[in-house]
């Protein structure tokens, strides 16, 4: 350590007497020699000699606080520069040097040589010391999204499930989710069984997702949080939120037994009816009598009802015979205007060429249905249910025909002129899925009101035309802008390279 | 001998006593542990003497005397002036002097022979202490400050100056005064010497903070070591010299 002299004279002044030890020294505004001022006063008193730093070791950059994360080479200006940044106390005194002392790579400490200058006494002295900084292992959030979601660095959780066999309305939301980009805040998003999972940093992010949830589809949800960590002293406590988000659980194409008191609200709609759509709210038609209604989710949830009959339950009639009814007593209610009432003859497909009668029924597909159909119905008469607002229903109909089908399933499911963006980098893999995706498939193509929330990109699978069966026009496609700018950015290059 | 000593914790002694060969000036306070530490020392051989100068307690800074005289500023009261007749000795002659300067103390700086003031101080001033004071004066800057009473402590037997003293004019001055100078500190390295201890020629007093080095450089400069009031013996060959030149 060496002390400054104030005014460098060239006269040799002469020696006084340190004040405390009594050696020979020139006069400073403390008297004191160098030995006595430097065990009184420190300069480097108020700069810590340790210091935390925090490295990713997965894409090595090093913390910048408050959130930035900098890569630096050992040894380098950045390096230096961030760990002078991390000494509180420096700004109070004048910074002359400061260099790197070599520390073994594995040993996460870095060393610091540093010389300040500062005043003491009245004088100025001049210090040099080393700082010494521990290196910690943290993991930056870019790393944390892409390698540990799943309970390690995720502060909020989505939960949408629905409780039934069918995927339908799972595959509508990850298709409204796409369309309004809401899934571009997630840290990541995994598929279980029943559902769908969200992982967020943010709770806030969450929240928008859940109250998105609620406005587009008819579900509850609730909050539970859990404890992570807490600061006793600050009275900080950090959370896991969790939002459990319950959609109602009937498909479209479902027949459903309403109890009483939803049918009363519905202005006595019969108790057995059919799902023609679930959108913001549970959309209702009843076969017989073509009275519709809705139930949104608050009015569901209130007196909840399960179906009574499953797609997949669903048995295949063929129409011998139909009849159009017209002028029908309409009470008081809604009526749907896209369906015709008919009367219909039908048999089941495995029972045809047997002797079997025809069986007689109301249906609302009459503008659709010719002689010859196809139709998939649920046969009530037959039907095992387990619902005990079903068994307390007097009258029922035999046969309800829920949903025309058209042949040549596997053609049509092959020359589809559209295809369909998913969250996520995943193909249809599970082969349950497969059928269900299908069938949402089929569902889009067959109801333009269900196509107007579903973005819908051009493929360039040739069309068959031989198959029946409704198509989607060229006009409601979009173009699949990601891939073909790829494909035209490599012709580009291509064509440039030559 | 040297000894530590506070005036209700200041360090600063030559602030507030006035210490000569022949009489001591002690402040008036509430406690009374300053005076007694004078008077335990000094009792049985020169007068301790309780006053003010002009009301303030300052009294080694305000007024500057040695055995012949002592010399007081305008802001002194004819009280004050009344009891200094009273109590001093006969032969120490007391005069008031008008000085734009009025610390005397600060300004001046004597031992019984010569005197050093400020350079600006006023011609009548310097006759009045010419005559009261008996002393040969000489207006002297110390390390460039004017302050000399402050900056250096005189006896008949030596002297501490500031210690950025450089080594010619200490050289210069002690040539003039004829006594040996040396650039010391006082109180733990404090540079107003003249104002952190009052000295004698046979006592010393500094403040609680001087440290041992600073003790043995003045009892050494000021030859206080060991030896009682019974230095007459080396007056004894200077006033023999003076009788017979």
């Amino acid at each position: 350590m060496e002390y400054i002299e104030p005014n460098p004279s060239g006269a040799v002044t002469q020696k006084i007497l340190c004040c405390e030890c009594g050696t020979l020294i020139s006069p400073n505004p403390a008297n004191m020699c160098i030995a006595c001022i430097r065990t009184r006063a420190d300069v480097s008193e108020n700069i810590p000699k340790q210091a935390m730093l925090h490295f990713c070791r997965f894409c090595e950059r090093y913390l910048q606080p408050p959130n930035t994360w900098m890569p630096c080479a050992l040894e380098s200006r950045e390096l230096l520069a961030l760990c002078l940044k991390k000494l509180k106390g420096l700004n109070k005194v004048r910074l002359i040097d400061a260099s790197f002392i070599w520390t073994e790579p594995h040993s996460k400490r870095l060393k610091v040589n540093i010389t300040i200058q500062g005043e003491a006494f009245g004088t100025i002295l001049q210090q040099s010391f080393v700082v010494e900084y521990i290196i910690h292992y943290q993991m930056c959030d870019v790393c944390c999204k892409q390698k540990g979601s799943d309970g390690e660095c995720w502060r909020a959780l989505v939960q949408i499930r629905q409780r039934t066999i069918h995927k339908k309305t799972l595959f509508y939301i990850e298709q409204l989710i796409l369309r309004h980009n809401m899934h571009k805040s997630a840290m990541n998003i995994r598929e279980t069984e029943g559902g769908l999972n969200f992982y967020y940093q943010a709770k806030n992010n969450a929240r928008k997702m859940v109250d998105f949830l609620l406005s587009v589809i008819p579900c509850q949800y609730k909050t539970s949080e859990e404890l992570v960590s807490h600061d006793i002293q600050s009275n900080i406590f950090n959370y896991k939120y969790t939002y459990f988000v319950e959609i109602a659980p009937i498909c479209k194409d479902e027949v459903v037994c309403l109890t009483t008191g939803n049918s009363r609200y519905l202005n006595h709609m019969s108790q057995v009816v059919i799902c023609s759509r679930i959108s913001d709210n549970v959309h209702l038609i009843d076969p017989l009598t073509l009275k519709i209604g809705q139930l949104n989710a608050q009015q569901f949830f209130r007196e909840p009802f399960q179906a009574i009959c499953h797609q997949k339950q669903l048995r295949e009639f063929m129409v011998m015979n139909i009849e159009p009814i017209r002028e029908s007593g309409k009470q008081f209610g809604s009526y749907s205007h896209k369906h015709t009432l008919a009367d219909v003859w039908v048999l089941p497909v495995n029972s045809l060429g047997t002797d079997e009668d025809e069986i007689h029924t109301r249906t609302h597909l009459g503008n659709v249905l010719a002689c010859g159909d196809y139709v998939l119905g649920f046969d009530v008469s037959h039907a095992v249910v387990n619902n005990s607002v079903f068994d307390k229903i007097k009258q029922l109909p035999d046969i309800i025909l829920v949903k025309k089908i058209y042949p040549d399933k596997v053609k049509r499911n092959k020359g589809r002129n559209f295809k369909l963006r998913r969250i996520g980098a995943r193909t249809e893999s599970m082969t349950t899925d497969n059928a269900d995706y299908n069938d949402f498939l089929e569902d889009l193509e067959e109801d333009p009101e269900l196509r107007k929330n579903v973005n819908m990109y051009k493929t360039q699978v040739q069309v068959e035309e031989d198959v029946e069966a409704p198509r989607v026009g060229l006009e409601e496609l979009l173009e699949d802008l990601v891939l073909d700018d790829k494909e035209e950015a490599e012709e580009e290059a291509m064509t440039d390279g030559c | 001998m040297a000894l530590r000593t506070q005036f209700q914790n200041s360090s600063d002694i030559g602030v507030f006593a006035k210490l000569t060969n022949t009489y001591c000036l002690v402040p008036i306070a509430e406690c009374e542990a300053f005076y007694s530490v004078f008077e335990g020392e000094l009792g049985d051989v020169i007068k301790v003497i309780h006053t003010t100068v002009g009301g303030c307690r300052i009294v080694g800074r305000l007024c500057v005397g040695n055995k012949n005289g002592l010399l007081l500023p305008n802001s002194a009261t004819d009280k004050e002036l009344q009891h200094l007749r009273n109590s001093l000795p006969d032969n120490v002659k007391i005069a008031r002097v008008e000085e734009r300067l009025s610390a005397l103390g600060n300004v001046i700086a004597c031992n019984d022979y010569v005197a050093l003031v400020h350079p600006d101080l006023d011609r009548e001033t310097e006759e009045v202490l010419a005559d009261t004071l008996g002393v040969e004066v000489f207006r002297q800057t110390l390390a460039g400050q004017v302050l000399v009473g402050s900056y250096c402590a005189l006896t008949n037997q030596g002297g501490i100056l500031h210690p950025s003293t450089p080594i010619e004019d200490q050289d210069e001055l002690s040539s003039l005064l004829q006594i040996p100078l040396v650039a010391g500190t006082v109180n733990r390295g404090s540079q107003a010497v003249g104002a952190g201890m009052v000295v004698n020629d046979w006592i010393a007093f500094t403040g609680q903070d001087t440290t041992s080095t600073e003790i043995s450089l003045i009892e050494s400069i000021f030859k206080l070591s060991d030896k009682g009031p019974n230095n007459i013996n080396q007056m004894r060959s200077v006033l023999v010299e003076s009788m017979t030149s």
